[in-house]
């Protein structure tokens, strides 16, 4: 399945007592967007709300030019991948997996063949009857990406899914992640507090500040910009 | 896409909200009918209120009293266990003092009679040595004994939990600032001890308000004599309705108060937890010996009954016992009562949980949804406003004017046990569901597991622990219960602890001390076996 396009029309969403948060913006379909900013500027709220985890309090989200209000997140087209808690730990790798494919676990052949498959993209193969706490960190994330693959949704939202595995880690998945986007073409939005990797891996690159999108240009225009307001000091350029 | 958010999350929603319907009927039902025959109350001469003064009177004085004992023994028993942190057998003292939670209180008050009593160890110990005459333990006395018995053990183990709550930071601080023991208390135990005692102290009265077995065996006459058993006399013996609703209302205006005021009452009834490991303290060894001896006193009040339950218990004429049909009819219901009562409870548990915790995932619940979920909340501890006996008391006057009494005894045994142990049931559930739901939650909602699926797939595997736990204590708590039962119990409907209470009351004393150690296996092998088998889902 190719990718979705997604976009946001006057988002606006606040935590009690918090500042709103204001987004517009759009992600093109099969596009992998880094987004990037400073703590507390919005990313993971604005992948929350695409995901359907939080409700806006006003404005318009569209996948493909279809209104996405009042859907629940396992009706969107889109997989998420938290940054821990991935997976169910009482339940093994390949149940874990199983999950996308059904909820119920009626699992055809077919479909066993595929997550048989998605194990061995991932590097999990022969893992498949490990629980999550026999694997290291890495491999549980690569276990959430494997059921990401199964459950083939046209968006895959990544919120900073790598930020505790070490530098080399971090790029093998980074390098992973970038193989299935352009195999399946999904659109993918990847949240990092490293714009390294956004430049390693991310096709297009957007910038946070204080609840609003300031920025979303393909990455090289992106970091050769010097007229998005914020940018540079968050940079430290 | 076109679905509305709220579908996914109705079910949950409308099963707590039934939950939360049916605890109200059950519990009001009888508030109501004890209204509609309140105005045929045609006594009110200077002798009856005077009576029903002088219990309610009582009724006041011996919780005051026994709060005031249970915490004061319960105080300096604390501070020497959190602080002797490797003390010889530390984690069996702390696990017996969590045993009379789920000891029923008439096999305890059995205990207490044989090391307190006229013949008991005390008075012989006494007698042989000169020093005084026999005990006597009926009245006041015992049922102070009896709830210091059962309170300061659970006030205890609030204030080690609580002490044991201080970051070590303290502890190195106050090595470095070499403080003594009393400073020690004065600045970092008191303060502790200080914020937990009034909910400690609150929870204590209130159990002691709505004691029922203890005042039942060792009170006596007007002169001892709670709301509780004077409710259940005048419908058993007098049958005097009016003044069971009389008395009955003003048990409740009493808990009611005391509720209202006491808002803060401890809501961590640590149930059979194991307390953590403890900081290793500066002070440990300065105050070995008086902790020593405190701990050992604490130790000989509440393992000498329990002995003597044991002890007594061995020697019984069981052939007897098990000989006669009516011990297995008692048997059988018993554990058909907890079997029921254990099932009802952890279904309106968990309804009312998982109601709360789908209300719970809105940021921004709105103010029927934060109203629905503080009336479910409510609804789970409505039976410590509304005591057992009560509600018993209310349905027994509805139900004695439609003669189905005894047709309907077991199934109001089991709603009422169901409604007393849900409260435990709650406590033990709550943090697990809700520590469940911070990290299931989204993921659950992303992969579309909902309802049944998620029931079996993940909250049944990770909470499995939990729910044993809840059903165990539930099924223990209605084992052992007298309350409800006894207002009910005929020459058709007779209970474990009902048979006991004959046998006591007809002087087959040994029969009594081998049914009473039955069921004391009964409720702590329910445990036991609870915590052994349960199977614990590891975290990630």
């Amino acid at each position: 399945m190719s990718g979705a396009d997604i976009r946001l029309d006057g988002l606006q969403f606040a935590y009690p007592g918090g500042e709103p948060f204001h987004f517009s913006t759009s992600f093109d379909a099969g596009s992998f967007t880094g987004l990037i900013g400073p703590s507390g500027s919005g990313k993971t709220t604005l992948i929350n709300l695409i995901a359907g985890f939080e409700e806006p309090a006003s404005g318009k989200l569209y996948f493909d030019g279809v209104d996405a209000a009042g859907t629940e997140p396992a009706e969107r087209p889109v997989t998420m991948v938290f940054q821990d808690n991935n997976l169910f730990a009482h339940l093994d790798v390949f149940t874990n997996i199983a999950l996308g494919v059904s909820a119920s676990l009626d699992l055809s052949g077919d479909d066993r063949t595929e997550i048989a498959g998605a194990m061995e993209k991932t590097g999990l193969s022969g893992y498949g009857h490990r629980l999550p706490r026999e694997l290291s960190g890495g491999q549980r994330q690569r276990v959430a990406i494997a059921r990401a693959l199964v459950r083939d949704r046209p968006v895959l939202l990544l919120d900073e899914p790598f930020a505790a595995l070490g530098p080399a880690l971090r790029r093998d998945m980074l390098r992973l992640v970038s193989t299935i986007h352009k195999e399946r073409e999904m659109t993918v939005i990847l949240v990092s507090h490293d714009p390294a990797d956004v430049k390693f891996a991310a096709t297009h690159a957007a910038f946070l500040d204080a609840g609003r999108v300031m920025a979303n240009r393909p990455v090289d225009a992106f970091f050769s910009a010097s007229d998005i307001p914020g940018l540079q000091g968050y940079l430290g350029t | 896409m076109q679905t509305s958010a709220a579908t996914g999350t109705k079910p949950a929603v409308l099963s707590g909200l039934t939950a939360m319907v049916c605890i109200g009927l059950a519990v009001v039902t009888p508030m109501l009918a004890l209204i509609a025959i309140a105005p045929a109350m045609p006594d009110l001469s200077a002798d009856y209120l005077g009576f029903v003064w002088s219990i309610t009177r009582f009724t006041v004085l011996q919780a005051g009293l026994s709060t005031l004992l249970s915490v004061m023994a319960a105080v300096p028993l604390a501070r020497a266990l959190a602080r002797q942190a490797s003390f010889p057998g530390r984690q069996a003292i702390l696990r017996l003092l969590a045993l009379p939670l789920a000891l029923p209180a008439l096999v305890v008050v059995l205990g207490i009679v044989e090391v307190w009593g006229r013949q008991g160890w005390v008075s012989t110990v006494l007698q042989h040595t000169g020093l005084a005459g026999p005990l006597n333990i009926y009245g006041l006395t015992g049922i102070l004994i009896a709830h210091v018995f059962f309170n300061m053990a659970l006030a205890a183990r609030l204030l080690v939990a609580a002490l044991e709550q201080i970051p070590p930071e303290n502890w190195r601080l106050a090595a470095q600032l070499s403080f003594a023991s009393r400073h020690v208390f004065q600045h970092i135990e008191w303060p502790v001890i200080r914020s937990a005692l009034p909910g400690i102290a609150s929870l204590v009265f209130m159990l002691c308000i709505a004691s029922f077995a203890v005042v039942l065996v060792l009170g006596g006459g007007p002169r001892a004599t709670t709301l509780e058993v004077a409710i259940y006399q005048s419908l058993r013996f007098d049958f005097d309705p009016p003044r069971a609703v009389l008395l009955a209302a003003l048990q409740l205006g009493l808990c009611a108060g005391l509720f209202a005021l006491g808002g803060r009452m401890a809501t961590d009834i640590a149930v059979m937890a194991s307390v953590g490991k403890p900081a290793r303290r500066p002070d440990q060894a300065t105050a070995r010996l008086t902790d020593t001896l405190v701990i050992a006193a604490g130790l000989s009040f509440m393992a000498l009954p329990m002995l003597a339950i044991v002890l007594s218990g061995v020697t019984a004429p069981f052939d007897a016992i098990v000989s006669q049909t009516v011990f297995w009819r008692a048997l059988v219901t018993s554990l058909l009562l907890a079997l029921t009562a254990a099932s009802l409870c952890l279904v309106m548990a968990w309804s009312l949980l998982a109601a709360q915790r789908t209300i719970m995932r809105r940021r921004t619940p709105s103010r029927a949804a934060a109203l629905l979920m503080s009336s479910m909340q409510a609804a789970g501890s409505l039976i410590l406003v509304v005591p057992p006996v009560v509600i018993g008391a209310g349905w027994f006057v509805v139900l004695h004017r439609t003669g189905l009494v005894n047709s309907a005894a077991p199934v109001i045994v089991a709603v009422v046990n169901a409604l007393m142990a849900l409260p435990f049931a709650l406590r033990i559930l709550r943090p697990a569901v809700v520590g469940q739901a911070q990290i299931h939650d989204r993921l659950c909602a992303s992969l579309g597991l909902s309802g049944v699926q998620r029931w079996r797939l993940v909250d049944l595997p990770v909470l499995a622990r939990s729910l044993t736990l809840a059903f165990a204590f539930a099924a223990a708590l209605s084992i052992g219960d007298l309350g409800a039962a006894a207002l009910f119990g005929s020459a058709d409907f007779v209970t474990l602890p009902l048979l006991l209470l004959q046998k006591m009351g007809s002087y087959r004393s040994l029969e009594a001390a081998g049914i009473a150690l039955l069921l004391a296996g009964f409720c702590l092998g329910l445990i036991w076996l609870a915590e052994k088998l349960r199977p614990e889902a590891t975290a990630q």
